[in-house]
């Protein structure tokens, strides 16, 4: 931890989410507005950012801070959940295919490679489109699930690394069960790629659920995320530009940040660092008696 | 009439089916190891030295087998007939291995003290608490100072040798009947290599425990152990107490390897070295599998492979030489040397 504290990329990646989620779980308190509220429909159609609306108001005379302040909460926790769930579903795969090897490996990464080849988008798109409305809590169980398929990759290449090194070789011949070397030896070493991958994917994730809200099949209105504000002001980037700009720079800077702290990981998680790490501590070796 | 031994293989055969072929890595090697014993187990890389091991407490994994006729009797059980929740029972229980590598035989996610208790815990059935208090019991034992502390270190805070105690403190753990110690000290300075030498010795003794003690090093045989078996090419080519392999090794092959031993004084300034390499396992050659690399093969040699013969007692060896003994008297270069020659 100290040691990611020292790049500066993972410095602002996790100010920057810091602030994110802050501004997520307090939105009720810093939010001037309500959110849905049209607060006047003669005199704050459309204005643009002044003192007592900052981001401006939206053709409906919605606040657009309170929106995009509101909105942070829905695209955060979609992502984090939905990272979150498919992060786990694809890490317990990778691991047991990679452990497991001969015939639950090939099923397994079979259907994760049929499922790689057709592109993500457009598979949520078709789902979307048979069920309909599938709510905030559909949209994240879908963006879940369709999210694990790279991981378990990842994660099932570390784990055919870590399945022979002598320390799972050692627990065999201790006479562990294979459950408990799974979950004990296998797991703990193996998430270290996957981490980065979540990490990577929270950006990705935001990104999907604000183009999916921008083609009018993610979160529906009144509620809000940063994807279906800028739904909101999708035809009118000539007139109202603030409806489009403010949420856009919102994604820009969280996925910015996501990556950010996702490739200072990666740096850090990297076996060349580990291996660099290793020397320098056999260089100040403890005494051997 | 003696007891019988506490380990026992007879004709163990473990094949690995690979796309290029099937690797005869283990070709029908038996041998026994009696109770408090060490037996050393020579032989240079892929000679199936370290298969052997994995062979013993069935750890071989896919594409590898055991081939059926193969029995590994243990105790007065055939480990073959055993299922694999028996396997895991007698595995760390009653058999024991210690790995070449200390860095990457311990997990470096847990503290060390947790891998000894793992141990315990599977076996002995001990709460945590127990296990922690055996774990630092364990250290004391293996001369690891302050092994309060050293329980809650990470195996990369510690050096090499600390290292490999670890891990023999954690094969010692159910203080089992034999210890199968691959390659033990090869990662390690000469130095530390006689204090774990020393140490497990030291252990052995104590507790009674028996071990299969396999390396490339001969130094650490001859101080060791009181029988050494030869491997090469998958089988046993040589058995005999320490100090007649020593004295009068018959098998070209130990031969080679005893003249290919540094010596203090030795007056020679590069070392003896056996020309050629192993043949792939895939493709063991007909007849005696060293004849290539052998000064005195002669045309038997290349017909017939020879059988294990007694050349004493207690001594076996695979060599035509024990029923032609005249053929040492013409030693020539081995084929091996003389293809290298012509290839260059």
């Amino acid at each position: 931890m100290q040691r990611l504290l020292r790049d500066p990329r993972a410095r602002v990646g996790l100010v920057v989410l810091a602030v994110v989620a802050l501004v997520a779980l307090l939105a009720p308190v810093i939010a001037p507005y309500d959110p849905s509220a049209q607060l006047d429909i003669a005199r704050l159609h459309g204005r643009p950012p002044s003192l007592a609306h900052p981001l401006g108001t939206d053709p409906y005379s919605r606040d657009v801070l309170s929106r995009l302040i509101h909105g942070t909460r829905i695209s955060l926790a979609v992502a984090l959940v939905a990272v979150t769930l498919s992060m786990t579903l694809g890490v317990v795969v990778g691991a047991v295919a990679g452990y497991a090897g001969g015939l639950v490996d090939t099923v397994l990464m079979r259907v994760v490679d049929a499922a790689l080849s057709i592109p993500r988008l457009l598979l949520l798109i078709i789902v979307v489109a048979l069920w309909g409305d599938v709510g905030v809590v559909g949209l994240t169980l879908l963006l879940a699930g369709t999210g694990w398929f790279a991981v378990s990759r990842i994660v099932r290449a570390q784990t055919l690394v870590v399945r022979e090194l002598d320390y799972v070789t050692s627990a065999r011949a201790l006479g562990a069960p294979p459950a408990r070397i799974l979950v004990r030896h296998v797991l703990p070493n193996v998430v270290g790629p996957g981490l980065v991958a979540a990490t990577l994917a929270i950006g990705n994730v935001i990104l999907l659920e604000a183009g999916l809200s921008y083609l009018g099949i993610g979160i529906r209105p009144p509620a809000a995320s940063w994807g279906s504000i800028i739904q909101d002001g999708a035809e009118r980037v000539s007139d109202l530009w603030w409806l489009t700009f403010f949420p856009g720079l919102a994604i820009l800077i969280t996925v910015f940040a996501c990556n950010a702290l996702g490739d200072a990981l990666r740096d850090l998680l990297d076996p060349r660092q580990l291996a660099s790490r290793d020397l320098t501590a056999r260089s100040a070796p403890t005494p051997d008696r | 009439m003696t007891a019988p031994p506490l380990l026992e293989l007879d004709d163990l055969h473990t094949f690995f089916y690979t796309d290029t072929g099937v690797a005869r890595s283990v070709d029908g090697v038996s041998f026994s190891v009696g109770a408090g014993e060490t037996v050393g187990v020579v032989g240079e890389s892929g000679c199936g030295k370290s298969v052997t091991a994995l062979s013993i407490l069935r750890l071989v994994r896919a594409p590898g087998r055991i081939e059926p006729g193969s029995a590994i009797r243990f105790e007065g059980k055939d480990l073959m007939t055993l299922d694999e929740g028996e396997m895991q029972h007698i595995r760390g229980n009653r058999i024991a291995m210690v790995f070449q590598e200390p860095m990457t035989a311990l997990n470096p996610v847990f503290t060390v003290g947790e891998q000894i208790a793992e141990v315990a815990r599977i076996h002995g059935g001990m709460s945590r608490k127990e296990a922690r208090a055996k774990a630092v019991e364990m250290l004391t034992l293996v001369g690891i100072p302050a092994p309060e502390q050293r329980a809650g270190e990470y195996p990369h805070q510690l050096s090499g040798g600390m290292r490999q105690r670890v891990v023999i403190a954690m094969a010692l753990v159910m203080n089992p009947a034999l210890i199968i110690a691959d390659e033990p000290t090869t990662a390690l300075d000469v130095t530390i290599q006689a204090q774990i030498l020393e140490l497990m010795a030291d252990l052995t003794r104590r507790l009674g425990t028996s071990i299969l003690l396999i390396t490339h090093d001969l130094g650490v045989v001859a101080e060791n152990c009181s029988r050494v078996i030869v491997m090469y090419a998958g089988e046993v080519v040589e058995e005999a107490t320490a100090v007649e392999l020593f004295g009068r090794a018959h098998m070209p092959y130990t031969e080679g390897l005893l003249g290919a031993m540094p010596r203090v004084g030795g007056e020679s300034e590069r070392l003896a070295t056996i020309p050629g390499t192993v043949p792939p396992p895939t493709a063991w050659p007909a007849g005696c599998r060293f004849r290539d690399r052998c000064p005195y093969s002669w045309d038997r040699c290349e017909r017939e492979h020879p059988p294990l013969y007694q050349i004493g007692a207690g001594h076996t060896s695979r060599c035509h030489l024990a029923e032609e003994p005249e053929h040492r008297n013409h030693p020539h270069p081995p084929l091996a040397a003389q293809r290298g020659a012509s290839a260059a």
